[in-house]
């Protein structure tokens, strides 16, 4: 009988000394950080690259944007298609392979590249690749382990949204179902850093939004019945700006506001956190 | 048999608003009845550690829990048989029937008949089967297959279930209140179980160590097939022993507060022996179990106990309803288990997934359905079975992907309706993203090319080639 594997659901996020064993602690962190970009930022988002960019400059990090970078293989890898995310997924080693530290402002591809990063065959620089990779906000929390934003400040009601790789992938939040579990949420010990930031609860905080990669067109209309109520929630709660770890969450989102003709807008963790005031 | 659209099902049962928001809102008060219950026990999650390491030793050691469970019930007077498949199981079940020359059947609750088609083999051959339960009999009325493997007819409406009930038993078919409706059904259900000569269950529990049948039940019918008749015969698949009675108090404990988040049913029964002067017959089903036990990702799925926590807290069964599944089992345990009976039918089941991962957190045996959610679209690739459109999309997707300057080209051009992002996305259902949402719109230039830019020096980095 095999042993069954642990899901990755139930794992706890990992522990800061871990993490933190992996790199020199801030301000002296002396490897040189890659930034990954990923490809709905680059494209529909590029000021959430910016934003990410200089916000890891203004905390003194040396940030290298390797230029050859494209996709870390997630659209097809997450549509089964595992055989046409081989070479992207290589690409992605072959960029990233020479850093001890790989940052990208997105759950979703931290998730992917650290826990599902197998289309391509297994190799020591592969397994490095997957080790190394960091979302922004575990960057920031448990490693930079920043507790100051003195250049930001942001006036508005903000509904967090915290995208499910972020949750139950790589442990940004604590989990709803798993209710002995201490309640916790790293991005939101970020945004209480910037003055002004109200927070607003709302209904069924850490449900699926509907995004779900190729599920957003394949089951189009569950997905945007998804994404009506999700924002409903959070439109309800007063919140004027929906604000999220995930920028793939956050287009499905205003795609459905925009439709709703709803005043709710969006904004990614890294854009705040680098000062923006609307 | 064609291939199961989930998506066009799921999207016409959301036509009518009502179905989906009275399902969503019901499913949703099961799912924070759950989170309450199981905050009420502190040793919540060592149950289920412990639901799913007593799971894993017996289907470990399934045989020898096998042979246990059939002595000790043959010693208790009951007579057992074995069914490789589901028709070895129909036929057994009409041989015990038409050798003693029953032409009707009282039934309470079996997924695992439903999963053999049993009812339909049956009356096929000229015995009457009656559901006792009140979903299954409102659905049998309304010729559906159930919707929701605890709560058959969840689907419906109370004006649903008033309508059913006024065609098939002449009710007022404008009064849908539950108490009203509760008395029609019983009104109806009673003479059928006083008239049939066999009633028939399926099992939550076999215990091996006391040969054992368990049942965990509401209505109470269960107990009144089982004992009314004289004759009494349990379907019971294989996977549903476990080795003592002390091993019942962890599942117990963790099924009805699962399911529905109160702390316990009704009736909790366990049927040892036949009553006096009757037959008792339980049959051990295999139909796919033992090969599913050799699958090395996917044997987990048959720890299940059918709870249907996954489905309470899928997002997408909420909004898609049951039936969409086209299947006997659904939701997240359904798209993991349905693909073992027919790999081509159930093909695009791993699709209908978010992969939020919200099903493994809530299921008390800890089966990681999401992870095996995963696993089936990769077989699906593997045994050729992603759909054409969408794998033409990911070759041209995965072509520009891996390649530096394609990609460059690609996002240069980023016009929504011309750029492979999305369309990587958008292939089949041509304009999906905008059926109901806006397109994002690209930006003025690509991070990209804002970086060479703005940070000219390490734009000698590039890539020649």
């Amino acid at each position: 009988m095999n042993q069954e594997t642990t899901p990755s659901a139930d794992r706890q996020a990992p522990s800061v000394r871990d993490l933190k064993a992996r790199l020199p602690q801030h301000p002296s962190v002396k490897s040189t950080v890659a930034l990954m970009i990923p490809c709905y930022i680059d494209v529909f988002y590029p000021e959430v690259g910016v934003a990410t960019l200089e916000l890891l400059e203004k905390l003194r990090v040396d940030v290298v944007y390797p230029f050859d970078q494209t996709c870390c293989g997630q659209p097809m890898a997450n549509s089964g298609c595992y055989q046409e995310a081989h070479a992207t997924e290589e690409l992605f080693v072959k960029n990233f392979a020479d850093f001890d530290c790989i940052v990208t402002p997105s759950g979703s591809c931290t998730h992917h590249v650290r826990d599902k990063f197998t289309a391509a065959p297994d190799s020591a620089a592969r397994r490095k690749v997957s080790a190394s990779v960091y979302d922004l906000v575990e960057f920031l929390h448990d490693i930079l382990q920043v507790t100051e934003f003195p250049w930001a400040r942001f006036e508005h009601k903000v509904a967090l949204h915290n995208s499910c790789s972020a949750i139950r992938g790589i442990g940004l939040a604590s989990m709803s179902e798993r209710v002995h579990d201490p309640v916790f949420s790293k991005p939101k010990n970020l945004l209480e850093r910037v003055p002004g930031v109200q927070f607003c609860d709302f209904e069924r905080p850490d449900e699926c939004c509907g995004f779900g990669g190729s599920f957003s067109v394949t089951e189009e209309a569950v997905a945007a019945k998804m994404g009506y109520d999700k924002v409903e929630f959070m439109h309800n709660s007063g919140a004027e700006y929906i604000v999220s770890s995930d920028m793939s969450c956050l287009m499905h989102m205003q795609g459905c506001t925009k439709r709703l003709g709803m005043d709710l807008k969006v904004l990614h963790i890294a854009q705040i956190l680098n000062g923006a005031s609307q | 048999m064609s291939v199961v659209d989930q998506a066009k099902a799921a999207e016409e049962f959301m036509e009518d608003q009502t179905h989906e928001q009275h399902l969503d809102k019901l499913l949703w008060m099961l799912r924070v009845r759950r989170d309450e219950a199981a905050r009420r026990v502190p040793e919540w999650e060592q149950l289920r550690d412990l639901a799913s390491e007593i799971k894993e030793h017996t289907l470990s050691n399934l045989a020898h829990y096998l042979e246990m469970f059939e002595s000790r019930a043959k010693a208790n007077g009951v007579i057992v048989h074995w069914a490789q498949d589901a028709h070895e199981h129909n036929e057994i079940v009409y041989k015990i029937l038409s050798d003693r020359g029953v032409d009707m059947l009282a039934k309470s609750k079996s997924m695992l008949t439903e999963e053999c088609e049993t009812t339909r083999f049956l009356e096929n051959r000229g015995i009457r089967v009656a559901e006792t339960d009140l979903g299954e009999r409102i659905q049998q009325l309304d010729d559906q297959p159930p919707s929701h493997i605890v709560g058959p007819s969840w689907h419906k409406t109370p004006q649903d279930v008033a309508a059913v009930f006024a065609r098939a038993y002449g009710s007022d078919k404008e009064n849908a209140d539950p108490a009203y409706l509760a008395g029609v059904m019983r009104a109806n259900t009673r003479p059928i179980i006083v008239e049939a000569k066999a009633g028939m269950t399926g099992a939550n529990f076999a215990v091996a160590e006391t040969g054992a049948i368990v049942t965990v039940t509401n209505e109470g019918n269960a107990d009144l097939v089982a004992n009314v008749p004289k004759l009494r015969i349990c379907s019971v698949g294989l996977e549903k022993i476990v080795p003592k009675t002390e091993h019942l108090a962890v599942f117990i404990r963790l099924l009805t507060r699962s399911a529905t988040g109160y702390s316990i049913t009704q009736y909790t029964s366990h049927f040892r022996a036949p009553r006096q002067g009757g037959e008792m017959h339980v049959i051990l089903v295999d139909n796919g179990r033992s090969s599913r036990l050799g699958m090395e990702k996917f044997w987990p799925s048959l720890k299940c106990i059918r709870c249907a926590a996954c489905m309470n807290t899928c997002p997408v069964y909420r909004r898609s309803g049951g039936l969409s599944y086209g299947s006997t089992y659904m939701g997240p345990i359904g798209i993991i288990l349905m693909p073992t009976f027919d790999a081509r039918r159930y093909s695009e089941l791993p699709f209908s997934s978010t992969l939020n991962g919200s099903c493994t957190n809530v299921c008390p045996v800890k089966i990681n359905i999401h992870e095996q959610i995963y696993a089936w679209r990769e077989v699906m690739e593997e045994k050729g079975q992603i759909q054409l459109a969408k794998k033409v999309a990911m070759i041209a997707a995965g072509e520009v992907l891996s390649n530096p300057k394609l990609y460059r080209i690609a996002a240069a051009s980023a016009d929504p309706s011309l750029s492979i992002l999305p369309r990587f996305a958008i292939y089949n259902r041509l304009n999906a993203w905008g059926k109901h949402r806006e397109i994002p719109q690209p930006g003025k230039e690509t991070f990209h090319d804002w970086y060479r830019k703005n940070r000219s020096q390490a734009g000698s980095k590039e890539s020649q080639q």
